[in-house]
């Protein structure tokens, strides 16, 4: 009940004894990049480490911390725990989760990454970039909300990009008996498969082609004790929309691909035939036109995704659509990713999301030669590809099936 | 004609206080700056976080990323009142008898004058702590409300529910609202003299365009000052209900810029007001004049605060261009 609105600002106050009313669920948001590239401090970038216990993160950590690539870290931890580097910047902090007071059920964010970086961010000059390291069982999800749903944070930070380390001897018991191990996986952009010494060619395989299945847009890369060229995890710009998608050769790289389906992970086509950045993929073939629908011995996997491709979109159409997906969606939503051509448009937007977060921009111009195609991939629980694929082709252009190539 | 002598600092700056007539600044390095017949400087922190001036026995507090929260007293001398190696002490509170209160994760510690600590745990981290005006009794800023514990006396808290979190809490001078700043962009206050058995009474204020950094009570508490907006919202609380029903002051309007501190002068009821670009106005609340007292500066207005017969402003900002106005001339 409100009693008395404010002058201009539409300030209000109220008597209230039941629950706040819903107010404000984020909303699609266009990001003007010059705003942010002309922008006089440039904002520090934040990667998000993730990985259930004994996956190698605090090796990993290590690593980033003692190697001699000249650049200073502020790390949030959970806990101290075995970081042998002396460095000023580890901060400990309780994972606190708040739940924003809009009625969104998935609008989560980390309240005390909030204030630690609010903290750290007074004295900027003290480190390049921060790292957030989350306990074994954390949702990947807060964090990374964090960096766009609170100003101050994302005024002076930009999430780069969520790494999750994988313990390739246990990921099968982890799929089995946590929901988390494969949040951690579905939400990542860069995966490390870890400690592979310690198992066969054959189970690797495996292991790989399970990861692909919960996350087919994420770079999959092999480890031993977390070792890894530093530069293929940090810096990665992920969640930035101008590099957005420009290395996600499983994604963009489906020119071959003349069927008329973009297969998701549950059809147990292998999807790594594009992936230039690991050095063993004999065993898969290097033929693109190699489908394998045979059902895959996938078990314990909930996440699914849902990769949609379609010609040029009408604007008036493909707008309302995705914000009404997100809303409605949102909460089976983990990430989306994607490239739209719009008619009569000659730059490339780009769009990427988080649950009920939702941003896009344009990106570039199309290249001469390129075709003007829409892509979408949804990583999430209980999407419904029908739905997506028919509504999403009923927001292009032209006709399906009528599209000039 | 207000006057501004200015001093230049190389960052962040925390906090502002009086001393005595002595102006200090606290910076988040950890440097405390003091101007007392010259610019004199302490390293008190290795990072400071929080800094606020303690009425009942002038000196300053401060809690530091090095675990420490100290007391310093107007000639720039220290002591130690807690050391907690690698926890980052973020709130710092004064209360009546030299008594102090700090938090680093669920827990908060109240240290008496002589010495003597007791613990009050919450089940969530402790994010802002304040003294009631009476009663040795601390209110605690948690999720999803707030708790009120009597110091000396074991009991159960007095808890205050409202969904969502709480980031930063503070008594009305005459201890009859308990409001804080949360999360999202809001106020939200509870009426603390109510019958008993009665209806707990909620005030929601709201319609913020940001986050609510800064509050500050004019003189006996009539008015409640907020920053959040591009104007200072003020709130009246001289009603025997607050300002339910009634709709806040906005003074010092600006177009665009955002307001990021504010501060209530001691006496009169008129408020300084610290804007984004550095700006100060004060702003007298029955008529809504103004009066620049600084054009913008270097950085967003971070600290400001009045001396005790509020003939002087000491104030700080992000970027470390720091000053004294003398309203008087």
């Amino acid at each position: 009940m409100k009693i008395a609105p404010a002058f201009a600002l539409g300030l209000t106050i109220s008597y209230i004894s039941n629950t706040p009313v819903p107010e404000g669920i984020p909303n699609f948001s266009e990001v003007p990049m010059t705003e942010a590239t002309t922008a006089a401090a440039k904002p520090i970038p934040v990667t998000v480490l993730t990985g259930y216990l004994g996956a190698g993160k605090t090796t990993l950590l290590n690593r980033i911390l003692s190697e001699n690539h000249g650049k200073k870290y502020a790390v949030i931890v959970n806990e101290f725990g075995e970081i042998g580097i002396d460095n000023d910047l580890i901060v400990e902090s309780d994972e606190e989760i708040y739940e924003m007071n809009n009625g969104c059920v998935c609008c989560t964010v980390r309240g005390d990454l909030i204030r630690v970086v609010e903290g750290l961010m007074r004295r900027p000059g003290r480190f390049d970039a921060i790292i957030v390291e989350t306990t074994g069982l954390a949702d990947p999800v807060p964090v990374a909300q964090t960096f766009f749903m609170d100003d101050d944070v994302r005024a002076k930070t930009e999430l780069d990009a969520v790494v999750a380390l994988v313990d390739a001897k246990h990921l099968p018991l982890r799929l089995k008996d946590s929901r988390e191990a494969e949040d951690q996986i579905a939400f990542a952009d860069v995966v490390l498969l870890n400690k592979t010494d310690l198992v066969t060619p054959e189970e690797l395989a495996k292991i790989e082609a399970t990861v692909r299945a919960i996350n087919p847009s994420a770079r999959i890369h092999r480890t031993e004790r977390s070792n890894i060229d530093l530069t293929k995890v940090l810096d990665q710009g992920a969640f930035s929309l101008e590099r957005a998608l420009e290395n996600e050769p499983h994604f963009l790289d489906q020119d071959d691909h003349h069927h008329d389906h973009a297969c998701g992970p549950d059809c147990g086509h292998d999807h790594h035939h594009h992936d230039h950045d690991h050095h063993d993929h004999d065993h898969h073939g290097h033929d693109h036109h190699h489908h394998d629908h045979a059902p895959s011995p996938i078990h314990d996997v909930t996440v699914q995704s849902v990769s949609l491709r379609g010609g040029e979109m009408n604007a008036d159409r493909f707008f309302p659509w995705i914000q009404k997906i997100t809303q409605t969606e949102g909460p089976n939503i983990l990430r989306l990713k994607g490239i739209i051509a719009f008619k009569d448009d000659p730059e490339r937007y780009v769009v990427q999301g988080v649950h009920m977060i939702i941003e896009g921009d344009h990106q570039r111009a199309w290249k001469d030669g390129e075709k003007h195609e829409s892509r979408l991939v949804f990583i999430g629980r209980e999407l419904d590809r029908e739905k997506l694929e028919r509504t999403f082709k009923a927001c292009e252009a032209v006709p399906a099936g009528a599209a000039a190539h | 004609m207000p006057t501004v002598a200015p001093l230049d600092l190389q960052g962040h700056v925390a906090g502002v206080a009086f001393l005595g007539d002595i102006p200090f600044f606290a910076e988040s390095s950890g440097l405390i700056h003091r101007l007392d017949h010259g610019h004199k400087t302490i390293e008190a922190h290795e990072g400071l976080l929080s800094s606020i001036r303690d009425e009942a026995t002038d000196t300053l507090l401060t809690g530091g990323e090095d675990g420490k929260v100290l007391r310093i007293q107007a000639d720039g001398s220290m002591s130690e009142l807690a050391n907690v190696p690698r926890k980052w002490i973020s709130q710092v509170a004064a209360g009546p008898q030299g008594a102090v209160a700090y938090a680093y994760g669920k827990t908060a510690h109240v240290r008496l004058a002589d010495g003597t600590v007791k613990d009050f745990t919450e089940e969530r981290t402790v994010e802002g702590i304040a003294f009631a005006p009476k009663g040795l009794r601390i209110a605690l800023a948690r999720y999803n409300g707030v708790s009120l514990h009597w110091v000396a006396i074991a009991g159960q808290p007095v808890d205050l529910e409202w969904k969502g979190a709480h980031t930063g809490v503070t008594f009305s001078p005459d201890g009859r609202f308990v409001v804080t700043s949360m999360q999202e962009n809001a106020l939200h206050g509870w009426k603390l003299d109510t019958k008993p058995g009665a209806e707990t009474r909620h005030m929601r204020m709201t319609g913020y365009p940001a986050k609510i950094k800064s509050v500050s009570w004019s003189a006996k508490g009539k008015w409640l000052a907020s920053s959040g907006a591009p104007a200072a919202i003020v709130w009246p609380f001289q009603a025997k209900d607050g300002p339910m029903g009634k709709a806040p002051r906005e003074l010092g309007t600006r177009a665009n810029i955002m307001v990021t501190q504010v501060a209530c002068h001691p006496i009169e009821e008129i408020a300084a007001i610290g804007y984004a670009d550095g700006m100060i106005m004060v702003v007298r609340f029955a008529d809504s004049k103004e009066v620049l007292l600084r054009r913008p500066g270097k950085g967003a207005i971070s600290a400001m605060a009045w001396n005790k017969n509020g003939r002087q402003l000491a104030f700080g900002s992000e970027a470390g261009d720091c000053g004294v106005v003398d309203i008087a001339g």
